[in-house]
């Protein structure tokens, strides 16, 4: 097949492109949640990301905290931002971080005014900017304008089997055309990390990696009971034939394809060393990478599963590709890309990836995503640690 | 030919079931990735869609080598065409 040589995109004020133009309606802190879904509730077309922290968070963790929300804000699927937070200083900071992109944002704080009051203000605002990204139309971008994360979930052996390696198929033939692509889970990859340090472009990558690594392993270690309270493998990846950790993460791994990473970022850190495949160390838990991979920038999703994971985001559209025809039977609604064939030896490996190149194509264009359709955008902030 | 059970590697000692089930006393069709050969096997147990069964005997201790890596070590022994799961594999790691 021959691979597309562009996308229809929204281009942004600092010259990255969009699949989707949504006005995000950010609260700073868990107790302005009411106040941004007011204003999502009064505004048609805007929506509010809802979530549980930022307040009494320091150090790395408020950081992270900071990177989270000012890179959703900056993320390109995102066309303007409204920013609301109890206090004037820390919305200010999220307010200016996202400024850098150029696009339109404005902050409140709800202190002294009141919910009633702010939602007034904020909800003025966030008319004038919903009605002014209506306008906006889709144009040609080249694919290198695509940013592609992924991460699996759900994982049975299937995964390993043909999902996963549809994925890395379809890494290996759009790494050449300058796309940035992002895996991580850095917990789900013990087992294999030896052989994934390997795939270091550059020995710093590859020691960078290990080091991480490494450091995720020792706080898992310290904290762990016995048997990790079911959570690697989970009760769905055993149900689906996962016996270890370290069968969950070789299937893992065949995401990647025969990519090299070029980096290892932080969490939700933005990539800085141009085209090509990124490490991030995240959570391997659904919700919370996909929340840091879209804070990091990456503006469209790969998510294969085996058992048949359901989550989606608000910014970035995921797309579902499952290999297992029990899946596709029992829960199809959830799944966009079908490649069950590959156990039956119906389809091979490189033309599972051409129909995820399509589909991926597809959903670049526009086409809503299972997720999307079935109203799931789940925004999971990832904590460091206890607040003070 | 249809395909009974799938392994990714030449060197594995187990195989991946990707039909519904198979039944025991099965003769199974098996399909090697690595280098597009094929193999047979008769199963010993009913094992489902995306479970493992053991290509040849297994003792306790031995490791089980998938993707033709190390994923965990056996720890009950386990006979040529038996399920390979949680009640005789277990990891290395944690």
């Amino acid at each position: 097949m021959e691979i597309p040589k562009s996308f229809l995109g929204y281009k942004r004020e600092n010259g990255r492109a969009g699949t989707r133009n949504h006005v995000i309606i950010l609260p700073v802190d868990d107790i302005s949640n009411a106040c941004a879904e007011a204003v999502a509730n009064n505004i048609k077309g805007t929506i509010a990301l809802p979530h549980s922290y930022g307040r009494l968070q320091f150090g790395a963790d408020l950081e992270l905290h900071f990177r989270t929300m000012i890179g959703t804000g900056s993320n390109p699927n995102v066309a303007a931002v409204i920013v609301i937070g109890i206090e004037p200083k820390w919305t200010k900071r999220i307010v200016d971080g996202i400024a850098k992109t150029g696009k339109p944002v404005e902050g409140f704080h709800i202190e002294r005014t009141g919910d009633i009051g702010t939602v007034m203000k904020a909800s003025k605002k966030a008319q004038e900017f919903v009605m002014w990204a209506s306008e906006k139309q889709r144009e040609e971008c080249p694919m290198s304008d695509l940013w592609i994360s992924v991460k699996c979930g759900e994982s049975d052996t299937t995964s390993g089997l043909a999902a996963n390696p549809t994925v890395g198929n379809l890494m290996d033939k759009l790494e050449p055309m300058g796309v940035h692509l992002c895996f991580g889970e850095t917990s789900e990859l013990t087992g294999a990390e030896k052989v994934c340090a390997t795939r270091g472009a550059t020995k710093e990558a590859s020691d960078k990696f290990m080091k991480t690594w490494s450091a995720y392993n020792d706080f898992i270690l310290k904290e762990a009971t016995d048997d990790l309270s079911e959570s690697q493998p989970t009760a769905g990846n055993i149900a689906g034939g996962l016996t270890t950790i370290e069968e969950k993460a070789f299937g893992n791994f065949q995401k990647i394809g025969n990519c090299k990473f070029v980096d290892v970022l932080e969490p939700a850190e933005e990539p800085k060393k141009g085209k090509g495949l990124y490490f991030m160390d995240t959570s391997s838990a659904a919700a919370e990478c996909v929340t840091l991979q879209a804070a990091a920038g990456f503006n469209i999703h790969l998510f294969p599963t085996g058992q048949g994971n359901i989550v989606g985001n608000p910014i970035e559209p995921v797309i579902k590709l499952t290999a297992n025809p029990l899946t596709v039977k029992g829960m199809g609604e959830h799944i966009d890309c079908d490649v069950s064939k590959i156990l039956s030896r119906e389809m091979n490996m490189s033309q599972a990836g051409d129909e995820l190149i399509k589909t991926t194509m597809r959903v670049a264009n526009g086409r809503l995503t299972c997720a999307e359709a079935l109203g799931h955008k789940e925004f999971v902030m990832t904590k460091l640690y206890r607040s003070a | 030919m249809a395909t009974d059970i799938i392994i990714h590697d030449k060197k594995d000692n187990v195989g991946v079931v990707v039909i519904e089930k198979i039944t025991p006393k099965q003769d199974c069709a098996c399909w090697i990735m690595e280098d597009d050969s094929s193999t047979n096997i008769q199963s010993v147990d009913e094992i489902p869609l995306g479970h493992k069964i053991a290509m040849i005997d297994l003792n306790e201790g031995d490791t089980i080598l998938k993707y033709g890596h190390d994923i965990g070590k056996v720890v009950k022994s386990i006979k040529k065409g038996e399920h390979v799961h949680v009640h005789n594999v277990k990891t290395k790691k944690w």
